[in-house]
């Protein structure tokens, strides 16, 4: 069978000492980070990026990808123990799982956390691995009408998933893809909006926007804000392991939710979060056995479900960025970055052009999620020491590993003042009201989109119906109508808005 | 007329300002037509729709009530300032500033003088715990960037190297 040989391959490449090593650095480092309250996995990402320009490019992409699951993995332990979501995704594990640690229970609801989250990613890994060959087939007979439409459809679907208003995430995404134009236009050599500095004919480093506004802006954000008091279950987390009992509430749970993450991540959009949303909205509905804790007070399926899902979502989210070349949310946005920068154009010809690339980097993602499991469950108790870390400490820190990584990309000052305004632009978004993770999608996306665009009109001598007359492209057009009409429903605008401001 | 949401109505402004900017940009640019796109067609399209989205923005936000008024709130210019102060200091003792005669002196002045002013943006600031903290991060660094990563930072001022 062609899976087996394939990730036999895989594995080939990801089962390398070096290769093993730097997974458990990637691991390593992004757990390390992902725990620190304030910091989500984009921000983290940005943040190690620049400790993987030295290595060959499928070593960067492994640790990269450990990074990433090591994050998601942080910030669940973080919102389990200090009542704080460390990312968007894991905001509904907070309800059930704080309390659960107040109840003395921290063990069990890290451990159902790690042990959802590493069958998901199994799972995960595996429909990745089925689906990415016949879902290349299907981009290979994408021209540029298609790949338009589909980039339409996954902004569309990035801002409906998203919380908050509507317009100003459209406006976020719009803003994105004029600051992705910045630089020089590769069709006539002009340099736009570059005001004559040599640096920015270039185009903005998206590492600088990323940084900036992820790791400046909430910094201030955070600082801005007077410090609360914060309880840290740090000596209470005794008795790792979950009894008969919850065993046998939470299997059921982490089937539901790896189903309907792994469902949801595929779509564009922000995967992983609805996902861990709508995992914990279904189990809300379910009926509570007798004798057991409700939710909203410490129930371990509140726990087990919403993070299952969103590592489920975490996983399947990689496939349109591997087939297509698409990233579905901003964690994707900075691969295709961090892939560009290893000279590797994302996209179906990956697969064919590096399959050991794309093979090991699948194979590379469930040791990931096995090193976690190993890492996470005996290690807690250095990561709890982590989380007592005051955050005067923690934040100069954060701002010189910015600072650090952002010159290291390209040994200019120059980019350490956009850095510098990037973060006081990502304060003004925070003072507005603008969530940022749309823009940084945008401006991935904004070349992209020019060229498709340009390609798609010329071949059709500048008729603008090329769009819908392929069928195709229409019907990526058609979906992304339907979710904008859906949302608009005033029944679900008000389900969507009671969904995000759960309790 | 009154202000509804705050938030939006200066976000509307923004997004309308920004939107007008980007394509009046684009107009210095050859705009082209839609079989043969110049540089600047993409971009003014796309001023145009953020001008138009902010002026909805604009709009909704002085017409559909909101709770509390969606209140900015005040600006916290202490943590602005100190951030982006140390990261300015950084970024000129690092690389130095050849246009005005600063010459660079390297990465390990540059932690201390990045850390001192950052933790200023704090709520307290204990000078000894910072300079601990100072000294942890240099060695940090120079262990992690320089020794194992192998980066080309400049490590000490150009006066000592030479």
């Amino acid at each position: 069978m062609d899976l087996i040989a394939n990730l036999s391959l895989g594995f080939g490449v990801a089962f390398t000492p070096i290769n093993l090593l730097y997974c458990l650095l990637g691991c390593i480092l992004g757990t390390l980070i992902g725990v620190l309250p304030g910091i989500g996995p984009v921000a983290t990402i940005a943040m190690l990026l620049p400790a993987t320009y030295a290595l060959p490019p499928v070593s960067a992409l492994i640790m990269l990808a450990g990074i990433y699951y090591g994050a998601q993995y942080g910030g669940s332990t973080t919102a389990i123990l200090v009542n704080l979501p460390g990312e968007s995704s894991s905001v509904v594990t907070v309800i059930d799982g704080y309390q659960m640690a107040r109840k003395g229970r921290a063990g069990p609801a890290l451990a159902a956390a790690g042990l959802g989250s590493f069958f998901a990613g199994s799972v995960g890994t595996l429909i990745l691995a089925a689906f990415a060959p016949p879902l290349t087939e299907v981009a290979f007979k994408f021209g540029p009408a298609e790949y338009f439409s589909l980039m339409i459809l996954g902004l569309i679907g990035a801002v409906v998933l998203a919380s908050g208003s509507l317009l100003k995430a459209i406006a976020m995404i719009v803003l994105g893809l004029l600051l992705g134009l910045v630089g020089t236009d590769v069709n006539s050599g002009v340099a736009r909006f570059s005001f004559d500095i040599p640096e920015l004919t270039d185009g903005i480093g998206f590492v600088a926007i990323a940084m900036g506004v992820f790791g400046y802006g909430e910094i201030i954000a955070n600082l801005a804000q007077p410090e609360d008091e914060r309880e840290v279950f740090t000596g209470k987390v005794h008795g790792l392991f979950p009894t008969k009992e919850d065993f046998k509430r939470m299997t059921p749970a982490v089937l539901r939710g790896t189903a309907l993450g792994a469902a949801l991540g595929i779509l564009p959009g922000g995967g992983a979060l609805l996902a861990a949303f709508a995992a914990y909205t279904i189990e809300k509905k379910t009926k509570l056995h007798p004798g057991e804790v409700p939710f909203g007070q410490g129930n371990i399926r509140g726990v087990a479900a919403p993070e299952s899902a969103n590592n489920a979502g975490a996983q399947t989210s990689f496939i349109p960025l591997l087939t297509l070349g698409i990233p579905p949310n901003a964690v994707m946005a900075l691969m295709v970055g961090a892939m560009t920068i290893h000279n590797i154009q994302p996209g179906p010809q990956v697969m064919t052009s590096n399959p050991e690339l794309f093979w090991g980097l699948i194979a590379s993602m469930w040791i990931g999620n096995a090193m976690l499991v190993i890492l996470n469950l005996p290690l807690i108790g250095m990561w709890i020491k982590l989380l007592t870390v005051p955050y005067k400490y923690l934040f100069p820190s954060i701002v010189l590993f910015c600072a650090i990584g952002v010159y290291s990309t390209n040994n200019n000052t120059f980019d350490i003042w956009m850095v510098g305004a990037f973060g006081f632009i990502g304060y003004v978004f925070y003072k507005l009201g603008c969530e940022p993770a749309p823009l940084l999608l945008g401006f991935i996306l904004g070349p992209m989109m020019e060229e498709n665009l340009r390609r798609a009109l010329l071949l059709s001598r500048g008729d603008w119906s090329v769009f819908v007359t392929r069928p195709l492209s229409a019907g990526l057009l058609a979906a992304a109508a339907l979710l904008l009409v859906i949302v608009l429903l005033p029944a679900v605008k008000n389900k969507r808005e009671e969904a995000f401001v759960e309790d | 007329m009154k202000i509804k949401s705050q938030k939006d109505f200066f976000s509307g402004l923004m997004f309308m300002g920004v939107g007008v900017a980007f394509a009046w940009g684009a107009t210095n640019y050859t705009v082209g037509t839609g079989a043969r796109m110049g540089p600047g067609y993409f971009p003014l399209m796309l001023g145009i729709v953020m001008a138009v989205i902010g002026m909805l923005i604009t709009f909704f936000a002085l017409t559909v009530e909101t709770v509390d008024g969606a209140k900015i709130g005040k600006w916290a210019w202490k943590p602005v300032g100190y951030i982006l102060g140390a990261n300015f200091a950084f970024g000129v003792l690092l690389g130095g500033l050849p246009s005005v005669g600063i010459p660079a002196m390297g990465m390990i002045i540059a932690i201390y003088a990045l850390v001192l002013i950052s933790s200023l943006a704090g709520s307290e600031f204990d000078l000894k715990a910072v300079l601990v903290l100072a000294t942890v991060l240099a060695i940090g660094s120079y262990v992690a960037f320089i020794w194992a990563l192998k980066l080309q930072i400049q490590v000490w001022p150009t006066f000592i190297t030479g």
